[in-house]
Formats: structure tokens, C-alpha cells, sequence
């Protein structure tokens, strides 16, 4: 993208900003936006190995892609502490941006920590279509952790449902059972 | 917190590498029961507890590397360490013993690090703030899940009884070291990175209390308080514990995934 060495970043709360080493006026190029879009659209395709229906921007933990020359520079948020996961999504997302002819640089941003109220609604439908009952909202306080008195089955929609125990097959899911339908299910813990 | 002192490298990462050597320690001895807990929801339970502890332990490893700066990395920190170079507490190194012993220490260990990671959410240093926000909710659910255990058990069978109240009198002598102050605690309090642990003592016992008083158990005063562990000073089951977990990287120097 040339000599300037214009930076873009795109991240979809703060949409296309441009950083810039050169302090010349913006020369209205398209390109470099272009590119950062396109940077941004390879990373975020990538999906959770454990959870293949959300793609990582569902989930929230793609915070920024950077565009600087060829590089691109990939923010990532890790979900819960000791996730396995956090490592095989790095490195999807290495593979998905090389894939897009970037020399791929992945960071990882610990603060502020990931909550699952990053989770976009697409995200939630997803998750209760693929049967995992989405997070309680508003997790910021410990106390609501456990204020979560009510977890809609996903297959059935009845909130008649039980926790059989607080941790499940990954570390995010705890593993309820729903009395009406009689199916046992996946609740993406909240946190 | 204060925040108005400063801090030397060699105070900041002797505590993390602490903290670091509590979580990795424990979580180790948590993976233990993987395929042996009483039943398969525990079977779960335990390895995801540890699995808290083991992320919690290798993103302070990389800190604690990275503030000494002297090349460690996190295998390096984790593997390559003599015996009397780790300085967690000795309640994270104490043998699983039955289920009961393993739920109440757990319940013991959380029940310090909740109002310590709470704190740290206020923490001048802003790794470990982010670390103190995402380890603080996965805390808690340790702090529920032992202590529905403790309850259950304490309040369950004869056996079950008798059981706990052992591994209460077995883990009395270990509480006092977890609330102890020296030069680094001083440190890291006046730098606000981090409380005094003696200040967290309210908390634990605010948490503690009510599902003793649920379990209908007796607080043990211990006749004495076992101490050491900051020091590097362990009991002899640490070496088996480092024998297990150093065993690769000590045979196979530099092996990688």
C-alpha cells in the first residue's frame, strides 16, 4: 500500500480509523481502508474450533485488525483464562489472514477482560440454535453469576430446567436439563 | 488501594511468581483426580477447576518473566525451577487426600483469592488488573461448587461427616500462612498493586463462615501455623509433585507441542 505508510484499523465498534505516520493530509485513497476491511472480514470468519456455528467476531474477542503495509496485525480478547481453544483460534487466525496475502502478527489484549456480554445477539441465536443456551446478560457483577435463576432450554424454550453441574464438557459450559422436554443441554456459562 | 510507593522489579515479580506458583501448584494437584473423582460430573468438575488454575498460573508466568527480564518464559518458569525456588503457599502443595480434603481446600484457597483478585480490579498495575478481571468470575464458581461440596458433605452421612471435619483439622495449620505479610506484601500494598493479604482475613472468613454454619461444622483453631512456603521452604510431597510435572521438560530438555 505504498510509501506513505498510512496505517488503517477496523474494528466494528469504531468502524475505519486511520492512524498515520505521514503527517500529510489524508490523500483520500480507498485502498488502504479497503485493506483493513478485508483484514478485518478474514479474521473474522474464523470460527471456535469448539463451538464451530460462531465465527470469533460473534463471540467478541476479535477486538481490532490493523493494517500496516503488508502486515496485519490481529487484537485478540481470550475468553476464559485456561480455554485450550485460545491457542488453535491464534493460530486459525494467522492461517485465514496469510490466506488473505497479509504477513499475519496476532496480539493478545488481556485488559479489559472478555465477558460474555460481548457475545453479539447473532452470536446468542447462534448459540441457542446450535442447542447451547445462551449467557445471562449483564455479568459485570459477580453476585449476577449466580442471580441466573432462570436457563431456557434451547430445543423447547421452557425455563422448567435444571442445573446438573456447574462445569461441562469445555470450560464455558455448565450442563442444565430441561424437565419439560427431558433433554439434557449446554449453557454457556456467563462471566 | 494507595498506589503512592514505588516498587523495585525483583519485589513486583517475586509476587506475581508467587501468585503464578499457588495457581500452577494447585491446579496440578487438581488434575490428579482426572479419571479418578467420585463420579463423572467431578470427573469434569475438577480438571475445569484446574484448567482455571493452569491458565490463571501461565498468563502470571509470562508477567512475572516478563517484569524480572531475564529471558524466562512461562515453560521456563514453570519447569525449570528447583524445589526451594517455588514460593507458593503450602496449602496448594498438601496431598488431595480423600474428596472432602480436596473440596475444602479448594473452598480455602478461593475463598482468599476472591476478595484478593476484587481488590486487584483496582490495581495500579494494569496487567494484573486484567488478569483480576477475568480470574475474579472464575474464582467464584469455585467458591460455589466447593462449597456446595463442604456443605453437602458436612452436613451428609456419619461418614461423610467425619470425613470433613478430618480434613478440617488436617488443613487448619495451613490458613495462617495465607494471610502472612513480609517485604514483598509490604511492597506490593504501598504500590497498590495489590492488598496486604492480612486485610483479606474479613472476607475469607465472611465467606467461610456461613457454609461452615451450613455444614454445621466447628472452626479448628490450629496449635500452630505451618510457614514457609514464600520462603521456598516445602514439604517433602513437593518433590513427587515437581518430579511428575518437570518430568518431560527435565527429560527432554526444549520439547515443544
Amino acid at each position: 500500500m505504498g510509501e506513505t505508510g498510512t496505517m488503517t484499523s477496523f474494528s466494528p465498534s469504531t468502524g475505519v480509523r486511520r492512524t498515520g505516520r505521514d503527517p500529510r493530509p489524508d490523500p483520500g485513497w480507498c485502498r488502504p481502508v479497503e485493506e483493513g476491511q478485508r483484514a478485518y472480514r478474514a479474521a473474522a470468519s474464523v470460527v471456535d474450533p469448539e463451538i464451530p456455528v460462531v465465527t470469533i467476531e460473534d463471540l467478541g474477542i476479535l477486538r481490532s485488525v490493523e493494517v500496516d503495509g503488508d502486515t496485519a496485525i490481529a487484537r485478540l480478547t481470550p475468553t476464559y483464562t485456561g480455554c485450550p481453544a485460545v491457542l488453535a483460534i491464534e493460530l486459525a487466525v494467522e492461517a485465514a489472514l496469510r490466506d488473505a496475502g497479509f504477513e499475519p502478527r496476532v496480539e493478545r489484549v488481556v485488559s479489559p477482560a472478555w465477558t460474555t456480554d460481548w457475545i453479539t445477539p447473532e452470536g446468542r441465536e447462534k448459540l441457542r440454535d446450535y442447542g447451547i443456551a445462551p449467557p445471562a446478560k449483564a455479568s459485570n457483577s459477580i453476585r449476577a453469576l449466580f442471580g441466573e435463576t432462570e436457563v431456557a432450554c434451547p430445543r423447547c424454550g421452557s425455563g422448567e430446567t435444571a442445573r446438573i453441574s456447574e462445569f461441562g464438557s469445555t470450560a464455558c459450559k455448565a450442563l442444565y436439563r430441561c424437565e419439560a422436554c427431558h433433554e439434557p443441554f449446554d449453557y454457556f456459562k456467563c462471566i | 488501594m494507595a498506589g503512592a510507593g514505588t516498587i523495585s522489579r525483583e519485589e513486583l515479580a517475586a509476587f506475581v511468581l508467587r501468585l503464578a506458583d499457588d495457581h500452577l501448584i494447585l491446579g496440578h494437584r487438581l488434575s490428579e483426580w482426572c479419571g479418578h473423582a467420585p463420579m463423572l460430573e467431578e470427573d469434569l468438575a475438577m480438571p475445569n477447576m484446574a484448567l482455571d488454575l493452569i491458565g490463571q498460573a501461565r498468563v502470571l508466568y509470562q508477567y512475572a518473566g516478563a517484569v524480572e527480564g531475564r529471558g524466562r518464559d512461562e515453560d521456563a518458569l514453570a519447569y525449570l525451577r528447583r524445589e526451594r525456588e517455588y514460593t507458593n503457599c503450602l496449602m496448594a502443595e498438601r496431598e488431595n487426600g480423600d474428596f472432602a480434603h480436596t473440596m475444602l481446600r479448594q473452598l480455602y484457597f478461593a475463598a482468599f483469592m476472591e476478595p484478593m483478585w476484587e481488590t486487584m480490579l483496582n490495581s495500579t498495575d494494569e496487567t494484573l488488573r486484567g488478569i483480576a478481571g477475568k480470574a475474579v468470575k472464575e474464582v467464584a464458581y469455585h467458591i460455589r461448587h466447593a462449597g456446595e461440596w463442604v456443605v453437602r458433605l458436612g452436613d451428609g452421612t456419619e461418614e461423610s461427616t467425619r470425613r470433613m471435619k478430618a480434613a478440617v483439622e488436617a488443613l487448619a495449620p495451613y490458613v495462617g500462612e495465607l494471610f502472612e505479610s513480609d517485604d514483598v506484601t509490604k511492597a506490593v500494598a504501598e504500590a497498590g498493586i495489590a492488598p496486604e493479604p492480612a486485610s483479606l482475613r474479613p472476607r475469607f472468613d465472611a465467606i467461610v463462615g456461613p457454609i461452615f454454619a451450613e455444614a454445621g461444622l466447628e472452626w479448628v483453631e490450629a496449635p500452630f501455623t505451618q510457614t514457609g512456603g514464600r520462603r521456598g521452604l516445602h514439604g517433602e510431597a513437593v518433590g513427587f509433585l515437581l518430579a511428575e510435572l518437570q518430568f518431560m521438560q527435565r527429560s527432554y530438555p526444549g520439547a515443544a507441542w
